[in-house]
């Protein structure tokens, strides 16, 4: 394929404007010993009809979640996407446009990003929402380093639960490892599968900065975040939520009732396809006394010279392009494209349809682990309440997954690779798309 | 409630008003969604005390008026495919078809990123056949695709950098950066512990020898340098810096921002540097999306490759698998494999276009860029009398006798149907005017572009209010920033008056 639409004519022509003879004279002035080694090694370009070829050849090698079965989460979910998300989504207005530097020609992403902190404001309870930053593991960073800014130098202890997803364990540690006076400690789980808060409140003191929670948690399980809020209220701790399944906040009392400080996530599973685990969006939201300390974009409402509502980019002086290395972060992305997914998502479900999808997922998903307990006899790990997810002690955590996938069912994540003490237990998801005949097969399947 | 799509009178212009916010119709209980109750009561499995009430002022509209509702947003967007994007140093280029209709193949959209890495082979092997065709293109050594967008590719970057001066017993303190940077380098080079010393470039635009062996000590981690800058012009005394840099033992970081004009005419791995991420919503044509996604990865000379982020993918066999096993490795940037989706999209452009396409590519860029310089260089002032790579910067220094300003002209283009250059970056140019054409217009397009531009500047000389209270044709006219961040509006409330 070529892009580019230049005959020999037009370059003629436009060479002779510019007054050169060649293309190469367009850059003589690089040094020869670069411009000699230049030329790129790859095979001839090829035409649309053999990339799609290749391409779906590609595509043919990997288990999607058409033909095979998933009971796989973890950070990335499964769910239904009406077709009128793809359809707005792919409108070349919204998906070729540049970061809304010119107001006037970008009032439909600028507004859409003003709806879309609303929606998350709604979503999590809380006041301040900012236009989305890159994914729930980076959000999770930056919400600790947003507390390092608003926090006194003395507190820089960041307690960390161990039941937090365990790649977001890693980049808030990759984060902080150039910052000297930071220090991170994990905080236990305990058998109900939330985190120890007898261990936590003993660990909380005036050197604490921060405590960093899964809402749920990695394992599924509903964090009681009530004592969890109090114990890092009594000790002047920021309390970070971290909700990798933003759905279950159809359900569940948002963080900001919980009394969060900070609330942040991973928004692939509003209407964002799976896609191997990116492109989605990291939502990041807080109360509103924090708002000059937020990183990444953040849309506000004004008028125009006529008194005409309009949206602009706001509270720039926060940023890199304006601040430099003063900048909160120096993140200059929005996941724009995968916010504005989710944007037409909730507003496709509303306030009804989004309820109604998180309970079919809570049902499922308690209806699949008893019947597993049941007629399975696997053993429920943790006792705590769940949303979607929970773990279940196999008799032989690879020898199943080897059988399922014969079957091609994916049955669940294997802890052990993160937790060595959780050998052969699977973390397993159930969300509206496993139809009733699907569990009714892992069930079957497991049970041999 | 009144409809949602449906613009009240508006007493001020002509102008439409502008549509109501999805929070402002609709009617209580409606919903998009069709999808009947199943299962036992809810309090049955989970406690009430964990569960919310409604949640107030969301939506609660019809899939027909949802989708009335963005399409009439979109209407109020400008993008590559309605309008020309000459926005600089952000290459606007056409973002194939092709690359989209492989992103939705469910081989793509519906894999997962926990299943066994046996299932994912096809994935796999996009990621490392990109890997492959990235070191080639750039002449580095090795890469990590992990960075979901350029910043974070230069915060990895930089930290590659740190792991591998701490491990020869010191990570240095300083990096040096042009004052022709963007604002995210010195901004990582802070979130990575370090201090930013701000170099000035040379009466041509460009860094010199001399002004680097100046600031370059033991103190100094790295020179982090743009190529071409973006005043658009090519660093050429790029390898001698990086010889200065090195002889004191820091290292070079390369910005790839603007990599689109290098493609097959010279190679940063032949330039000294170490490190350099590229920015593949730029030149491998992955949309912009309004701001996301993209993706960052970063490429390396082998003395940096075990600090890579994990996992990693290796090839084994005729296979492909990952593995984390690397002790000296940062460890992980962000979750899971990066923005895959991005990613997939740049490998089909690369396949698509092949070896020679891209340097044709690169080439065109900057046949279109210095076209248009050429055409302009007689009514509006050329910021460097250099020659220009893959985009070109004009001042307002003729136009702003008669007090139209860098502003003004861009405001007016909108008028004309385009959409304006970057303004007033880099900072070292008053009143900048950054035009990147990119490769894909045809002369044309830019022919319009030049005849727009040089009625703006007969328009400054002869009716100069016109311009300078531009935008005349757009949705709304200018906007109240300053209002915006005094009295931040950050989300719609129900109690508060839109009128």
């Amino acid at each position: 394929m070529r892009y580019t639409p230049h005959t020999s004519a037009d370059k003629e022509r436009m060479l002779r404007a510019i007054g050169l003879e060649s293309i190469e004279e367009l850059y003589q002035h690089i040094p020869k010993t670069l411009r000699e080694r230049a030329s790129i090694d790859l095979p001839e370009g090829l035409t649309e009809l053999a990339v799609r070829k290749r391409l779906a050849g590609l595509a043919a090698k990997n288990a999607n979640a058409a033909d095979w079965s998933f009971f796989l989460g973890g950070g990335i979910y499964h769910h239904f996407i009406p077709s009128a998300v793809d359809a707005i989504v792919s409108r070349s207005e919204f998906s070729t446009s540049y970061t809304p530097y010119q107001p006037e020609v970008s009032q439909g992403t600028l507004q859409a990003l003003f709806e879309y902190q609303t929606l998350i404001c709604q979503l999590t309870g809380m006041e301040v929402s900012n236009a989305g930053v890159y994914d729930g593991a980076s959000a999770t960073a930056e919400a600790v380093l947003m507390s390092r800014r608003i926090q006194p130098a003395r507190r820089r202890r960041v307690l960390v639960s161990r039941a937090l997803h365990p790649q977001y364990r890693a980049v808030i540690s990759t984060y902080l490892r150039n910052l000297d006076d930071m220090q991170l400690e994990e905080i236990p789980f305990d058998v109900t599968g939330g985190t120890d808060i007898e261990q936590l409140s003993r660990r909380l003191n005036d050197e604490s900065m921060c405590t960093v929670v899964g809402y749920p948690n990695f394992f599924g399980v509903i964090e009681d975040l009530g004592p969890i809020q109090s114990a890092c209220a009594r000790s002047g701790a920021q309390l970070i939520t971290v909700t990798t399944e933003p759905l279950a906040l159809g359900l569940l009392k948002p963080p900001g009732a919980w009394g969060a400080d900070i609330a942040v996530g991973e928004g692939q599973s509003l209407g964002v396809p799976m896609t191997l685990g990116g492109p989605g969006f990291g939502f990041f939201a807080c109360q509103k006394k924090f708002v000059r300390n937020i990183p990444g974009r953040l849309v506000g409402e004004t008028v125009d010279t006529e008194d005409r509502r309009g949206f602009v980019l706001t509270l720039a002086t926060r940023e890199q392009h304006i601040r430099r290395e003063k900048a909160t972060s120096n993140i200059c992305t929005s996941q724009t494209l995968c916010t504005l997914a989710a944007t037409v998502f909730m507003s496709l479900l509303g306030k009804t349809g989004l309820r109604r999808i998180a309970e079919v997922n809570a049902a499922r998903a308690h209806d699949a682990r008893d019947r597993l307990v049941s007629e399975a006899k696997l053993e429920a790990v943790f006792s705590a309440p769940f949303f979607n997810e929970f773990v279940m002690r196999t008799r032989g955590a690879d020898e199943m997954i080897k059988r399922c996938a014969a079957n091609k069912i994916a049955p669940g994540v294997h802890l052990t690779r993160w937790y060595p003490e959780l050998r052969d237990c699977l973390l397993l998801c159930v969300t509206e798309m496993n139809e009733r005949g699907e569990i009714e097969r892992l069930v079957r399947t497991v049970a041999q | 409630m009144s409809a949602l799509s449906e613009p009240s009178p508006n007493k001020h212009s002509s102008r439409a008003a502008p549509p109501r916010l999805l929070f402002e119709s609709g009617s209580s209980g409606r919903s998009g969604l069709y999808w009947p109750a199943e299962g036992e009561k809810i309090q049955n499995q989970i406690p009430a005390t964990f569960l919310r009430d409604d949640i107030s002022g969301f939506p609660e509209l019809g899939e027909l008026e949802v989708l009335r509702h963005f399409t009439r947003l979109s209407q109020r967007n400008f993008g590559i495919e309605s309008q020309f994007y000459p926005l600089g140093s952000c290459t606007m280029k056409y973002n194939p078809k092709i690359n989209e209709a492989v992103a939705r193949f469910p081989g793509f959209a519906l894999t997962h990123p926990l299943a066994p890495a046996e299932v994912l082979q096809g994935a796999l092997e996009v990621l490392y056949g990109l890997e492959r065709m990235l070191i080639e293109i750039s002449g580095m050594e090795d890469i990590s695709l992990q960075p979901s967008a350029g910043a974070q590719g230069e915060l990895t970057g930089l930290m590659l950098i740190r792991a591998h001066l701490m491990e020869q017993g010191n990570p240095r303190k300083k990096i040096i950066v042009p004052d022709t940077a963007h604002g995210t380098n010195p901004a990582s080079s802070t979130l990575c512990g370090y201090e930013v010393v701000q170099i000035s470039s040379n009466s041509q635009g460009v860094i010199d020898t001399a002004g680097v062996t100046k600031v370059m000590d033991e103190n100094v981690a790295a020179l982090m340098v743009t190529n071409p800058n973006t005043l658009g012009l090519f660093e050429t005394n790029i390898a001698a810096i990086a010889d200065v840099v090195h002889g004191k033992g820091g290292l070079v970081y390369l910005d790839g921002a603007n990599l689109n004009a290098l493609m097959g005419v010279a190679k940063p791995g032949d330039m000294g540097v170490d490190v350099l991420h590229m920015n593949l919503h730029k030149t491998f044509s992955t949309p912009h999306g309004g701001g996301g996604p993209g993706a960052g990865p970063v490429a390396v000379k082998a003395q940096l490759r075990e600090y890579l982020p994990v996992p990693r993918i290796v090839k084994r066999g005729d296979g492909f698998e990952l593995r984390e096993d690397f002790s000296k490795s940062i460890g992980r940037v962000r979750s899971f494999f990066g923005n895959f989706g991005v990613l997939l999209r740049a490998y089909t452009y690369i396949v698509s276009l092949g070896g020679d396409g891209l340097q044709e590519a690169s080439r065109m860029a900057l046949l279109n860029a210095n076209y248009i310089r050429k055409k302009l260089e007689k009514s509006y002032q050329i910021a460097f009398n250099e020659p220009c790579m893959h985009e070109c910067i004009f001042t307002d220094r003729i136009q702003h006798k008669n007090g139209v300003s860098t502003l003004d002209i861009a405001k007016r283009l909108l008028d004309y149907g385009f959409h304006p250059p970057t303004i007033y970056f880099p900072l070292v140019v008053s009143g900048a005017l950054m035009i990147e054409p990119t490769e894909t217009e045809t002369p044309e397009t830019l022919d319009a572009f030049v005849d727009a531009m040089l009625s703006i500047a007969q328009e400054a000389k002869e009716n100069p209010d016109i311009v300078k209270t531009a935008p005349h044709s757009t949705p709304v006219s200018r906007l109240d920033e300053a209002r915006a961040a005094r009295k931040p509006l950050l989300r719609w409330e129900p109690d508060r008056k839109n009128d």
